[in-house]
């Protein structure tokens, strides 16, 4: 049951910023300062996202250089300043990351 | 073969060849999509969602980094109302991208749009947008978007249902830290927006409050995370037009 609350609810929310201007189709404009705050809302939805996930991976705070998701995902942001593509930067993020984690064996 | 015939036997190889394009451009963002379907899957048992529940999340909701974050949040014990609350705010990137197809698209009938609507992902919107935006003649490209669409579509839902499976098979697979497949996707996605200042200053606030907000009940820190980036960076950007329009006064 709290399943199908949840996936009807997500579902909902979802779908709803998805289809809201096609339903209107053009006929509403949206002023210039909403349109670029939304333009904020990937970059920031992101990194709030990123940052706890690579400096606490296992729920505590841990900041050094043995942490494997820190390194990793420095070198993957290294990647894409570099080539600017996202498989490569997935690709040779992952790969470093699984480097670290099982050549290296950091992070058990 | 009559001359009606013969187009609209003309017409149907465009509309194919189209989809073959629009699936054909979308190839590469799958190969990056696979992994992330199948850590999904191995992920959903141990936070907390049936394998039911996760295809049907696939099929239903199909929002990659949204059902990401609802598991992360099922598994610290957030509440629904708060998973629904994120997923919003974590989609309304999706609005963007949606008012740059609109004029593109506002004139095809109700199903199509709504077609557009539910396929429209990062990795769709980043395979059409070329084909709508910069090519001519796009009246028949919305067969393109569609054959975008069951590309991604169809490719989500089947690594749902494989990283369901391994997951089942190899039970320490969560150990093995795949779930930085999500964080490395996400760096490569924010990376290209960091061209101005108020980007810059967006992404650093967000970065710090929600370290700062760890602490908050109900996983409530990534709303108001990105929420105070949002601000600063929309603050900066309206400083910083100001400041310019107030020199070029001046002058």
């Amino acid at each position: 049951m709290t399943e199908v609350l949840l996936i009807g609810g997500m579902f909902m929310v979802t779908f709803s910023v998805r289809y809201v201007l096609f339903a209107v189709a053009g006929k509403v404009r949206f002023p210039p300062w909403l349109i670029t705050g939304l333009s904020f809302v990937p970059p920031a939805v992101l990194t709030a996202i990123i940052v706890p996930a690579v400096l606490l991976p296992r729920d505590e705070l841990w900041l050094s250089i043995d942490n494997p998701w820190l390194l990793a995902g420095g070198f993957a942001a290294g990647v894409a300043v570099w080539r600017k593509d996202l498989l490569t930067t997935i690709v040779l993020g992952m790969l470093c990351f699984m480097l670290l984690r099982f050549g290296f064996g950091l992070g058990w | 073969m009559n001359s009606s015939a013969a187009v609209s036997h003309e017409l149907r190889l465009i509309k194919r060849r189209e989809m073959l394009a629009g699936a054909k451009a979308t190839l590469p963002l799958i190969v990056g999509a696979i992994p992330f379907g199948i850590i999904f899957g191995t992920l959903a048992g141990p936070s907390g969602l049936s394998a039911w529940g996760a295809l049907a999340m696939s099929v239903i909701v199909f929002a990659g980094s949204a059902q990401f974050i609802a598991l992360g949040l099922m598994a610290a014990g957030a509440a629904v109302p708060v998973i629904i609350a994120t997923t919003f705010v974590v989609n309304l990137r999706h609005i963007l991208y949606a008012a740059n197809l609109v004029p593109k698209v506002a004139h095809l009938p109700h199903r199509w749009r709504l077609m557009i609507a539910f396929g429209l992902t990062d990795e769709t919107f980043a395979a059409v947008s070329n084909r709508f935006l910069l090519q001519q003649n796009t009246d028949y490209a919305h067969w393109f978007y569609l054959g975008s669409w069951l590309a991604m579509y169809s490719n989500w839902v089947l690594c749902t249902g494989l990283g369901i499976a391994l997951g089942e098979l190899f039970p320490d697979m969560t150990d093995w830290g795949l779930d930085f497949a999500m964080s490395v996707t996400f760096i490569g996605m924010v990376v290209p927006y960091l061209k101005s200042r108020p980007m810059w200053g967006a992404v650093i606030v967000s970065g710090v409050i929600a370290m700062a907000t760890l602490g908050m009940p109900h996983k409530l820190g990534l709303i108001v995370a990105a929420l105070c980036g949002i601000a600063t960076g929309l603050s900066f950007h309206l400083l910083q037009k100001r400041s310019t329009a107030a020199e070029a006064n001046h002058d």
